[in-house]
């Protein structure tokens, strides 16, 4: 570390734009239910950056993106060819591009390593990922792509929501669907190759999932999905690198994704309306609900059918259709004054409670329900 | 040396190739992907119990992280948050970045560094030997996978019915009552028994590879469930025997090359296969598209035979007019024609054959 400032500024900025790139291209991998391809085409990505250091011989940030780029890119637009002209199917050649241009990979990585020069130093960054080693001109390389890519998504951004959404609709309106899906997936190309340095060709397909599945939970419009997946996304990927950058023997890639999943887990367990917690919420007040609903009808119909009215129904009555405790909704129905107690723990409507019955009865009637 | 890393290859490819066909035909290739990186979890969290790399409890540990997979997979599935691509991609990165995370935090604790867990060792598989009271067996992963194996071609054996039927027909193995689901997690528990085994010599990402591209490239060349189970166990113990044999020439490391000879030897089934390679397909096509218009060129023909148009109708020249043929066009379907026995050219008049007519009236008919 020659410079703390220097690397600090450095691993944050880099940071940020490897979340706001793998965020706001997530969203559409996430509607798109092309989750999976994230991790087809970080590690489709590794040939490249070892074919292009093999040549040059050197470090040259672009020219490695540039070269990650190229190979993640073929090895994507394998998929759908191999789909349409034969009978493989897209999770098979997702598979076997993965695995192979890896393999490839690998076996370039064990060339260069042999190779006199020590330069190759740090070209296994590109596996875990590894903030502290970044340059500014990595950050500059990076800084351009993100740059292209965010302009590109603004450009497009209601072509690219429709044909996301509804691409027949998109068809009918003239637009040219298969050309979007092709720059759309080209922009995922690049948002991956942008973060392979600090994420690394492993893990990196968590970083297109988890923003954007952790933004979905917090809302139900597209432009705020991008928005919260690209800030999740420069949370986790700054805090990621920070703390690999301060922490000896702590790799950026993994420390990233399990912030990020983090924060998954807590906008899947937290995230109003959506949210599993708001969900058990609204589970039990409906719940209860139904059941305060459901006894109503119960008293009402043992007054309809015991003579004389109006006397006091034994709460044991009630227990034998309602398998559980209901002393709880009971007490609601008393503070509601639609139901009242007798000192022997006997329970009859009011008139209150009488009318309330009625008036659900004349609107069921009304919606033709009863 | 070189002849026991050869045999430990094709013994991890063969273990490999057998849940691979299962999971090709399933189309779960990329649990194949999920389950071999979210084991090295399982493998680290059981080192930390037992210490010891040949325990078999670093099994049972890595088979329980691989159904934990599957189940943590399926438990975010069912919140209906996440759609299924998005639940497997959530769940193996973290489990993973935990495992490396473990890793490289108490490397000396563990004699494992995060590259080998993406390449493996198989270089130095063969120091590993098992000794039986001072008599050398042979390397110990050979045993130790071999009987992967046999666990996975037993397996294989007792529930071939079972797998093949719900495989192709889940909805009717459930209302046989079988059990489809114990079943899949039956299978995942292979899966993850296999990438544990394998993880040493191969690493997790070729798992992969030997998993699903031997089963791929089977599914390729037949249509039989056995054929392509043992053509699969051929691919890959061939792939793998020729990847060492090529790593060894060439200097390079042994795992990504066995990938790569994987990768290759699909792309030759895949361009060349007789009845479901792209390139038998394309000729199939381009017959296709001259016998077609051949037979709209008869029915043409016969259609105005014995009529007073028939003088203008089979000139030749009138299949620019009539079916709005490019002359180029019209001049090949012809010499098709005539080549195949359908057509007779007289002067510029075209003819029927006998063998002609008989195929245009049949045609017809079919309709």
């Amino acid at each position: 570390m020659i410079d703390f400032d220097y690397t600090l500024t450095t691993v944050v900025l880099g940071g940020a734009l490897v979340g706001l790139l793998s965020g706001v291209f997530g969203v559409y991998a996430l509607l798109r239910k092309q989750s999976l391809l994230g991790d087809t085409i970080a590690h489709a990505a590794l040939p490249g950056i070892a074919l292009v250091f093999l040549i040059l011989r050197v470090k040259h940030p672009l020219a490695l993106t540039l070269g990650a780029m190229v190979a993640g890119w073929l090895g994507t637009m394998t998929i759908p060819a191999v789909v349409n002209r034969s009978r493989i199917k897209p999770d098979t050649i997702m598979a076997v591009v993965l695995a192979v241009f890896f393999g490839l990979g690998l076996t370039l990585l064990s060339v260069i390593q042999k190779l006199p020069t020590a330069n190759q130093a740090g070209l296994t960054k590109f596996l875990y990922g590894n903030a502290s080693t970044m340059l500014r001109q990595d950050v500059h390389v990076m800084a351009a792509f993100t740059i292209i890519s965010v302009c590109a998504v603004l450009l497009f951004w209601k072509e690219f929501k429709i044909a996301t959404f509804d691409a027949d609709y998109a068809r009918s309106l003239g637009l040219p669907v298969r050309w979007l899906d092709m720059v759309l997936l080209s922009l995922i190309v690049v948002a991956i190759t942008v973060g392979l340095q600090t994420v690394g060709v492993v893990l990196m397909s968590a970083m297109l999932v988890a923003p954007a599945a952790a933004a979905r939970q917090w809302t139900n419009r597209m432009e705020i999905m991008a928005l919260l997946s690209a800030l999740f996304g420069m949370g986790a990927s700054i805090s990621g690198a920070l703390l690999s950058s301060s922490i000896t023997n702590l790799p950026t890639g993994p420390s990233t994704v399990c912030i990020i999943t983090l924060f998954f887990l807590i906008s899947i367990l937290f995230a109003p309306n959506r949210g599993l917690l708001w969900q058990w919420i609204r589970r039990r007040s409906r719940h209860g609900e139904i059941t305060q609903a459901r006894l109503l009808e119960e008293l009402y119909w043992l007054e309809q059918n015991h003579e004389p009215r109006s006397h006091y129904h034994e709460v044991r009555s009630l227990q034998a259709v309602n398998h559980e405790r209901i002393d709880r909704y009971l007490d609601t129905l008393v503070r509601q004054g639609w139901i009242e107690r007798s000192g022997a723990g006997g329970i009859r409507l009011t008139s209150v409670g009488l009318r309330q019955v009625e008036t659900t009865h004349a609107e069921m009637e009304g919606k033709e329900l009863l | 040396m070189i002849f026991d890393i050869i045999l430990i290859a094709c013994i991890v490819a063969a273990a490999c190739s057998m849940p691979g066909v299962f999971l090709v035909l399933r189309r779960l290739s990329l649990q194949s992907d999920a389950i071999s990186h979210s084991v090295l979890f399982g493998i680290v969290i059981s080192f930390f119990l037992v210490k010891n790399f040949h325990s078999p409890l670093l099994m049972i540990g890595a088979a329980a992280t691989g159904v934990l997979t599957v189940m943590l997979s399926e438990v975010l599935l069912k919140t209906k948050l996440v759609k299924e691509d998005a639940s497997i991609g959530l769940v193996f990165p973290a489990l993973f970045s935990i495992g490396v995370i473990l890793i490289s935090k108490y490397a000396g604790d563990i004699h494992l560094d995060t590259d080998a867990v993406l390449t493996g060792e198989i270089a130095l598989a063969p120091f590993d030997r098992f000794v039986v009271r001072g008599v050398d067996l042979g390397p110990r992963s050979a045993w130790s996978m071999g009987l992967i194996a046999g666990v996975n071609f037993l397996f294989l054996l007792g529930f071939f019915k079972e797998l093949k039927l719900s495989t192709f027909d889940a909805g009717l193995a459930a209302s046989l009552g079988f059990r489809p689901h114990l079943l899949h997690y039956g299978l995942m528990i292979m899966v993850s028994i296999t990438a544990v085994g394998a993880f040493d010599s191969v690493g997790s990402i070729l798992v992969v590879a030997l998993m699903i591209v031997p089963a791929a490239t089977a599914y390729l060349l037949t249509d039989s469930l056995a054929v392509m189970i043992a053509l699969s166990i051929g691919v890959g113990v061939v792939s793998a025997a020729t990847g060492v044999i090529v790593a060894f020439s060439l200097d390079t490391s042994i795992s990504g090359t066995m990938a790569v000879v994987c990768g290759l030897f699909f792309a030759v089934a895949l361009f060349f296969s007789p009845r479901y390679g792209m390139v038998s397909k394309m000729i199939v096509a381009r017959d296709r598209k001259w016998v077609f218009a051949c037979y709209t060129l008869g029915v043409h023909l016969l259609h105005h035979e014995g009529t007073p148009e028939e003088e203008q109708e089979s000139h030749v020249r009138h299949l620019q007019d009539d079916l709005k043929w490019a002359p180029k066009y019209a001049k090949k379907v012809v010499a098709s024609g005539i080549r195949n026995g359908l057509l007779l050219k007289t002067g510029n008049h075209l003819r029927l054959t006998p063998l002609g007519k008989e195929t245009v009236r049949s045609l017809m008919n079919r309709g």
